[in-house]
Formats: C-alpha cells, structure tokens, sequence
C-alpha cells in the first residue's frame, strides 16, 4: 500500500517537475547562448522574463487575444528589449574588462525591475486565464491542460531554436562567433547583427516563459524574475553554460528536483536543493553534465 | 596600379608600436612573402590589411578602392580572404560545414558547389573526411582545412599566415606545392612566413621586415642570392 502511494507520488512531482522544467529550459536557453556568445552572465535575464509576463498580461487585457498571440506578442516586446539592451548597456562596454560589463548586467536588471514597478506599480496582478484549467486524472496522477500546453509549447519553441541553429545562415553564424569572433569576422560574418540576433532569440524565449509562468501561478509582479532568473542560470550551469541542449537538460532536471524535494521533504527545501545543486556541480564537475574539458591541438 | 597598396601604415597595440611607417604593396597574380623573425609584424601586418587591425595613420588600397576604414567582414566581400595564423578552424563544426562557412557572403548555391569542388581537388584529404568535426583533425589537416575555408569566397586575394606553423617537413612541402596550385589557377597570394627558404622558392617578390619596419624588399631570386639574407635567415 505504502508502495502505491509512493510510485503515485512520484509520478505526479515527475508531471509537476517537468512541467515547470521546461519554463527553467526556455529561460537557461538565454543564459547559455547569450554566454556561448559574449561570455557574459547577462543578469537582466531574469527580468526581462518578468517584462514578458506583463507584455503577455497587457496582450490579453487590453485586447482580449488568445493565447498563441499573447505569446507572440510577449516574444515580440521581449526580442526587441534583449536586442535594446545590449546594443545600449552591453555593446559600448564589449572590449572593456568583465567585471564592468558584468556589473552593468546588474544595473539592467535593477533598471528593469523597478521602472516596472515606477510605471506599473509593485501590486502583483492576476493573470487572465488564457486557458481553462481542465483536469485530467491519469490513474491517479492530476495533469492539468495548463501543464500539457506549457510543456508543448516549450518543446516546439526548443525544437524551432535548435533548428535555427544548426541550419540556418544565422544560426551558424552564432556558433562561428561563440567558437571564435575573429575568425567568424574573417568569413564574412557582421558580428554585432549576430549577437543582436542572439539577444533576440535568448530574450525572446524569457518572454514566452513569462507568459507561461503568467499562466501556470496566475500571479505576476515586478520582481518576480529574480528567483527563477537564479533558477534558471543553475540550469544552465547544471547543463554546460554555453550549451544548448545543455541548458535544456538542465532546467528539466532541475525542475524535476525541485518537485520531488516538495513532494517528499518539504517545499521549504525547495530553493534550498536548487542552490545545492548548483555547489555540487561547480564541485565536481565544473563545466557541467554536458560540458567538455577543451584541448587546443597544437 | 598595384593590387594592392599599403602607404604609411602605423599600428599599435595599446602604447606597443607594432607597425612603423610601413608601405608595401603586392602586384595582380603574383606570389608576395613577408619575412623575418617573430615579433617583426608579420602577422600585424596581415591583420590590418583584412580589417581586424586598425592603421592609426596612411592609406591601404585594394584594387583601386579604398579599404582602410572598412571592417573585415566586407573586406571579405571586395575579394581579400585572410587564412590566419594558428589556423582558427571551427573545431566545433565538421569539415564540409568549417567549409561553408568560408563561403558565407556567397549566396549561389551552384557556385558554392564548384568551389568545394575546387578545394577537394586542393585537398582530397578533407574530401574522406568532410563529416568530421574539425577539431580532431591533425595540425595539418587543420591547416588544408583553413586554406580551403579561406578558398571558399574564391578571393582575388588571398593572405596565408604561417601556413607552415609546427607541421613535419613532408607537409610543409604539400602545402607549400598547393599554394603554388592555387597560385596557378589565378590567385595572389601574400604569404607571411618564417620558414624564409622556402618562402622565398615561391615567391616573386619578397619583404623582410623587421621590428615592425621594412628592412630589406627585392625580387626573391635577388634575396636568396643576397649575403645579408643567407646569413641572417637561411642559416647560412
């Protein structure tokens, strides 16, 4: 009896891990390829997620759109900010040492935070529901609709970037620059287009988090990008910063911890065991699940 | 009017004066080295004309269009193909897709085809090995695949860095007989070297520089023969 329970149990935190997994992934995504390419931790990540959510709240408010429009629209606003930010913050500051371009980092994200809260006040604000909150009970495990359509829209965006980037002209260029931005400048590539290209991509799919998460707790506030920006960056660590299956990898095994802690310890844990996490890993294997150890051949 | 054209070319690194006052300039169809010992500005050299360095003073032209204040990735486009030192393949990416990245401005898709053509008949080596990730590729193989990548935008022009750089004698002379192919079927070639023999086989005209000046310029048959050059960088 106590079996079934248990087996019961751990198949729901696995549906509720995944689920939220796959928010982490989108948002580790940003981290990793805006790293792979500027070897920058851009901590505004987190925050433009948050810029998202309400770009997704507002598209469903004041316009009454359904939910593959708000989503648009939130990739859409936050596409053009990532590239907005670094062409401002980032870009002048591309040759100076990291810890300057590192600190601006955190001035963006403290911009973003509070000219939100400046201009939208703190107040959190309920999201609409975009979709009806249907039930579905498995053999005892609870799958909500909201769950099924956060997970496939999350899968179709990584497979979408994963193509992006292995064949197109674009995504081929951001890996020649994130390998080596001399040499991709000798074949012709424009550097700055490409990293502009790659903070759209990156903050893009924040955007589509934040409208998802909008959806999943149906509350958003302005600084509710901090705690999953965290997250997020430990995924991407977890995984191989700089990697893309990486950072995808991570944030589903990172958000699969996080449920069964909740689901077994308590969920007071629960950040607590995404914070171990990430000291294991920089312990033993610094370059993450994914990563390799680079040999130049000489 | 020459191919190209460097006149008063100064170039720093920081407060370092890499470059000092240095014209030189490389006629249509001709094999043109750059020689001397580490440090003379060699490599600084080949990295202004192609963009990635900045002349703080003077004038480079190429085909008789200016060229100075552009940056590299049009350069490219104008017909100058940069093949640097130290090879810098896409160890990330396979051989075929290292090659398609040289030809990135090109947008003929039959026309790529011919090139990549023309650069595994340079190198057949790279053909048996075109799904291969370039970076567990030997050095030499790194080196042809670097050659063929800067191939692929089928330059007027093309700048080969050290393309001898740490390779076992056997391969110094199969690249260095590919280059004179690739010479052959209408490319210029400035080629920076320290292995200054055979450089100086190949080539028709000759620059030896040194602390980042032009010490000594000539037609290669007069350099080998010249005492100053035999003593200082042919060992004799």
């Amino acid at each position: 009896m106590m079996d079934g329970i248990f087996v019961l149990q751990f198949g729901q935190q696995l549906v509720n891990g995944i689920s939220l997994g796959s928010i982490y992934a989108l948002i580790a995504l940003g981290y990793t390829m805006v790293y792979g390419i500027m070897k920058l931790i851009n901590f505004a990540h987190g925050d433009i997620y948050m810029v998202g959510a309400y770009a997704g709240f507002f598209a469903a408010t004041a316009t009454d759109l359904p939910f593959i429009a708000c989503i648009i629209c939130a990739m859409a606003v936050t596409g053009v900010l990532g590239i907005v930010v670094e062409r401002l913050a980032y870009k002048p500051l591309r040759h100076s040492p990291k810890i300057a371009i590192l600190t601006t980092a955190i001035g963006v994200s403290l911009f973003l935070e509070y000219t939100t809260m400046l201009i939208l006040s703190p107040q959190p604000r309920t999201f609409p529901q975009l979709i009806n909150n249907t039930i579905y009970n498995w053999g005892g495990i609870v799958i909500s609709l909201q769950q099924i359509i956060i997970l496939v829209t999350a899968i179709v965006l990584m497979i979408v970037l994963t193509y992006v980037v292995n064949y197109t002209k674009m995504g081929k260029a951001m890996r020649a620059v994130s390998y080596d931005p001399d040499a991709a400048q000798l074949m012709g590539i424009n550097v700055d287009k490409t990293i502009s290209f790659t903070f759209f991509m990156g903050s893009s799919l924040a955007g589509a988090a934040g409208v998802l998460v909008g959806i999943y707790y149906n509350s958003i506030e302005p600084l509710m990008g901090i705690m999953p920006g965290m997250k997020a960056f430990i995924a991407a660590v977890l995984g191989g910063i700089g990697i893309i299956p990486g950072a995808m990898t991570g944030g589903i095994i990172l958000g699969i911890v996080e449920a069964m802690v909740s689901g077994f310890i308590s969920s007071t844990f629960r950040d607590a065991a995404a914070f171990a996490i990430l000291i294991i890993i920089l312990l033993i294997k610094p370059t993450g699940l994914l990563g390799k150890n680079e040999h130049e051949k000489v | 009017m020459s191919m190209l054209e460097l006149k008063d070319i100064n170039v720093y690194y920081g407060s370092i004066h890499a470059i000092r006052d240095m014209s030189l300039s490389v006629e249509e169809g001709q094999i043109v080295s750059l020689i001397g010992a580490n440090g003379a500005g060699k490599t600084t050299t080949l990295r202004t004309i192609s963009g990635l360095l900045r002349s703080k003073t003077g004038s480079i032209d190429f085909m008789g269009e200016p060229i100075t204040k552009k940056s590299a990735e049009y350069i490219v486009r104008d017909g100058i193909s940069h093949c640097p030192e130290g090879r810098r393949v896409f160890a990330n990416m396979s051989v075929q897709e290292n090659l398609e990245m040289g030809a990135f401005t090109r947008k003929d898709k039959k026309e790529i085809a011919e090139s990549l053509e023309i650069v595994y008949q340079h190198f057949p080596r790279l053909k048996e090995r075109m799904k291969q990730m370039a970076g567990t590729l030997s050095g030499g193989e790194q080196q042809m695949l670097a050659m063929g990548r800067a191939l692929m935008s089928k330059p007027k022009l093309l700048l080969l860095d050290e393309p001898s750089m740490g390779l076992a004698p056997i391969l110094v002379k199969e690249i260095f007989n590919i280059i004179e192919e690739i010479h052959k079927l209408g490319t210029t070639v400035l080629l920076v070297e320290q292995n200054a023999r055979m450089a100086l086989a190949i080539s028709d005209y000759s620059y030896v520089l040194e602390t980042g000046t032009i010490y000594l310029k000539g037609e290669a048959q007069k350099l080998i023969a010249s005492e100053e050059i035999r003593k200082a960088y042919l060992g004799g």
